[in-house]
């Protein structure tokens, strides 16, 4: 079968996905381009006999060599040479679209030029002679209104005819006036002192333009004489900047312009002008002073309103589904004995609990990147930039950060997952490490049960101005840490000019939305979900081994046989005594347990007969003792029964306290106090910060094992209180700040490192948080001591000095760079 | 006079682009060239950015960058 290799390139809103999506269909991938962060889309499709690969260029206004994106682009074209690329423009745009189409020309490349969007263009009356702008570009023209499906047959046809000719194409060849001579000269000098297979002309004009790329492949390719050639070059743009006084790239980028200037006045005739009305209007109100942000507030609330709160609502639903992947796991595992569990039945219980409380979140994240990609669809999101760049700017960020730390939760409720795959939108580096490096100090979801824990302990009576508290002073102090990292550790970011286009809006398509959200869910399960449960098997290691000395263990194996003895004691000439001698007792144990968890919620009638039926056709006499209804002795024996069981309960419960107290982590814990004592925390409490690293929401369910009652449904409030007798509200606000500051979650470290395509800057996230964690709960809670303040006094003091920082790291202002 | 002193609501065009490296190539590539019209269409709530049209396009822009766009009249 006859193979084509087709790159799609195209200025930003062009339409350029809508074309990738309706060639490819669903078999589109994601990857990597070697080495950087970029995104590689491609997918494939076979017409004609013909075979289709279709690479999905970033879509970008340029081909230079000064960002990533750019470079990406044209390093794909050079080095994996596809048989045709389709350039797709925008064709009520076409004069500034062709800009790029120049740049694709010049590369010597098969191109089939894509004038997409021809609705829009003929609503804005915009007419374009086909034929004519063929002739002048020497490159084939296909009109296309691919949202509609319009010339899709015409463009699959000429791509294959393109494509399979497999020849080097000329097309237009631009005048550079008063250049050329120059140009001529650098070509002259490069035949035969540098043998490259890239074109000639191509080489020289990149090389007047100075661009570092092309610097790189002639030095590649000129073994000694590169020097000389990087000498005659300067040499040969300084004679051009002193004939024609502009700077060579200048020249080269207007002589473009005035070419597509001609070419636009020849081909197309503007016969109303019109130029999107509608756009112009919505911005007059999105854009407003004052209808502008509450507008954006609206946007924010909905986001959240609709993924955190009612895609909170969705897993109602879809959690009984994790429930049953965990029901079903216990029912394949061994079963627990009277006191030890096996030790493969807690390791997969524990495995599988990790893994759901990450899947638990998909409906949520489905409903946030639905909505995400309809923001991005519409055009909103430069709207966003445009109202609070100058605010975010002031502390090393950008206008489009705006997003990411919406979604982090700038409030209360986000997740740094979603929000720092977000920061890809950020096209300056160095804002878009700052965006990144502080996601994870905003208010995720799962940091939220232990706020709620702790407020309701120590804050009961300020439980609303303690919340406020949380929920505002991350972002103060988020903020002046951005500022002093972009103004220290990356300093030497490269940075972008913010300069952007305000895109008319559209109306996004179901399938794109919908496409959008599938992919990115798809990048989380593959990416993240796959390393946490890794760790998490890590973790169990940690808090089970090396487990209890053997004297601890017999003094277990004598407490449960005194509780044995007592049961045995009390049924003693009970007709049923007979059906729980031996094993038979664990079999009833596990028997009730079950039985009580089949009834669990069943309230109608008929239904709750048939799971009785079930259970006594199983075995009888365990279900007269389970359920004694009027049976005197059965009842005896059932109250037996509830003291064994909770005496087992106990029993587990010490088990595994002084099993987590003996363990590795224990011990790291204690090892940590000599540090953490300064900011109030105990072994205990840095055991729960430490099992938190797997996933946030650990931190409570580890407390919750830490801090055993006996008495049955105490809740762990009142446990907690009841332990740590010296524990004041001045200890839970330096955990509540630990725990906003501090323990980076897995995933979204993961996160990091996908983003950042880099393992340093992943441990630096994990270090200076933790760094930052402990310093600020140390400050607060030493001074806090020194000075006896209430907690609610030093939560008062902090707030109002993290605002006083905010407002001082806003106010200093760095020398720019432009001047 | 540069870009960045007009007001919304003001037209000019544009005379030389004075910046270097990459802002000089960013605003270029985003398709500002001498001998253009532009039109100031209006400052972001807080001012800063400014929204301008160029030849049925809109751009946003900071004031910082568009000092470095000359413009007359």
């Amino acid at each position: 079968m006859n193979k084509v290799l087709m790159a799609l390139a195209g200025q930003p809103n062009c339409g350029k996905s809508t074309v990738f999506n309706t060639l490819t269909g669903a078999n589109q991938h994601v990857a990597n381009y070697p080495g950087v962060t970029v995104d590689k889309m491609y997918g494939s499709y076979r017409k004609n006999g013909v075979k289709v690969e279709v690479v999905d260029l970033p879509g970008t206004y340029s081909l230079t060599s000064y960002s990533l994106e750019e470079r990406v682009s044209r390093n794909f074209i050079l080095h994996d040479k596809p048989d045709v690329v389709v350039n797709v423009m925008d064709a009520s745009n076409l004069k500034r679209n062709l800009y790029l189409t120049f740049q694709l020309l010049e590369m010597e490349i098969p191109v089939v030029v894509n004038l997409n969007m021809m609705d829009v263009a003929h609503r804005r009356g915009v007419e374009i002679d086909f034929d004519c702008l063929e002739r002048l570009l020497g490159a084939p023209v296909v009109p296309t209104t691919i949202k509609k499906g319009k010339g899709k047959k015409n463009l699959i046809n000429t791509i294959n005819k393109v494509g399979l000719s497999k020849k080097k194409e000329h097309g237009i060849k631009i005048d550079y006036g008063s250049m050329e001579p120059f140009l001529d000269e650098i070509e002259k000098m490069l035949a035969g002192v540098c043998e490259t297979d890239y074109p000639a002309r191509w080489l020289a004009v990149k090389l007047m333009e100075a661009d570092d790329e092309v610097e790189k492949i002639i030095r590649r390719h000129s073994a000694a004489g590169f020097d000389a050639i990087k000498a005659r070059v300067k040499q040969i743009r300084r004679a051009f900047e002193a004939e024609s006084d502009e700077l060579p790239e200048r020249h080269i980028a207007y002589a473009r312009y005035k070419e597509a200037d001609r070419i636009a006045g020849e081909s197309v005739s503007v016969k109303r002008k019109e130029a999107s009305l509608l756009s112009d209007k919505i911005d007059r109100i999105v854009c407003h002073k004052i209808f502008g942000p509450l507008i954006l507030v609206g946007v924010v609330y909905a986001l959240y309103h609709l993924s955190i709160v009612e895609g909170y609502k969705l897993t109602n639903y879809t959690w009984p589904l994790l429930a049953k992947i965990k029901s079903l796991t216990a029912a394949i595992m061994p079963p627990p004995g009277f006191m030890t569990e096996p030790m493969v039945r807690s390791l997969a219980l524990w495995f599988v609990d990790s893994v759901n409380a990450l899947l638990n979140y998909v409906p949520i994240f489905f409903i946030l990147f639905a909505l995400i990609a309809i923001l991005e669809d519409t055009g909103y999101m430069p709207r966003m930039a445009f109202l609070l760049d100058r605010l975010f700017k002031r502390f090393g960020l950008h206008g489009q950060s705006t997003l990411p730390m919406v979604l982090g939760g700038i409030y209360v409720g986000g997740c740094a997952v979603p929000a720092i795959m977000a920061t890809k939108g950020i096209p300056d580096e160095r804002a878009r490490f700052a965006t990144t490096l502080i996601i994870p100090m905003l208010n995720c979801l799962a940091k939220i049960p232990l706020y709620i824990l702790m407020i309701n302990i120590y804050f009961a009576q300020h439980k609303g101005l303690a919340m406020m508290f949380m929920a505002t002073v991350t972002i103060f102090m988020a903020l002046p840490v951005a500022k002093i990292l972009s103004l220290t550790i990356l300093k030497d970011k490269e940075t972008a000019p913010f300069i952007m286009e305000m895109p008319p809006y559209h109306l996004p398509t179901i399938r794109g939305v919908l496409g959008r959200a599938v992919e990115r869910i798809w990048l989380f399960l593959k990416k993240i979900v796959t390393i946490v449960a890794a760790v998490a098997i890590v973790i169990f290691v940690l808090m089970q081994f090396p487990g209890l000395t053997e004297d601890r263990n017999a003094h277990y194996a004598d407490e449960t046989k005194i509780a044995k003895e007592s049961f045995y004691k009390k049924i003693a000439g009970n007709p049923y005594a007979e059906y729980v001698q031996g094993d038979s007792i664990m079999a009833l144990i596990l028997y009730n347990e079950r039985y009580k968890k089949a009834r669990m919620g069943i309230k109608n009638k008929e239904k709750a007969r048939t799971v009785d039926a079930r259970f006594i056709s199983e075995n009888e006499n365990f279900f007269k003792i389970v359920k004694p209804k009027k049976d005197k002795q059965a009842k005896k024996l059932n109250r037996a029964l509830k003291k064994l069981i909770s005496a087992r309960k106990r029993i587990l419960r010490q088990i595994k306290a002084e099993m987590i107290d003996n363990s590795f982590l224990g011990k790291i814990g204690r090892s940590l106090e000599p540090v953490t004592k300064y900011a109030g925390f105990n072994w205990r409490v840095n055991v729960a910060l430490l099992s938190s690293f797997a996933a946030k929401e650990s931190s409570v369910a580890t407390l919750g094992a830490l801090y055993q009652s006996d008495e049955e449904g105490e809740t762990l409030e009142k446990r907690m209180e009841k332990t740590e007798k010296d524990f004041t509200p001045l200890h839970a606000l330096s955990l509540l700040l630990v725990m906003a500051l501090f323990p980076p979650c897995i995933a979204a470290v993961l996160t990091i490192k996908i983003q950042t395509g880099s393992v340093k800057w992943m441990l630096f996230s994990m270090f200076y948080q933790m760094f930052l964690g402990i310093v600020v709960a140390s400050f607060v809670f030493t001074v806090g001591n020194l000075l006896g303040l209430t907690g609610l006094q030093a939560m008062g003091i902090f707030f109002c000095m993290a605002l006083t920082f905010t407002i001082i790291m806003g106010l200093i202002n760095p020398r720019h760079e432009y001047q | 006079m540069t870009l960045d002193s007009l007001k919304p609501g003001s037209q000019c065009y544009t005379k030389k682009i004075t910046a270097k490296g990459k802002l000089n190539q960013r605003l270029i590539d985003m398709g500002i060239y001498p001998g253009l019209q532009v039109k100031v269409i209006r400052n972001a709530p807080l001012e800063d950015p400014m929204e301008i049209e160029l030849g049925g396009y809109c751009l946003s822009i900071r004031h910082e960058e568009a000092k470095f766009v000359e413009v007359e009249g």
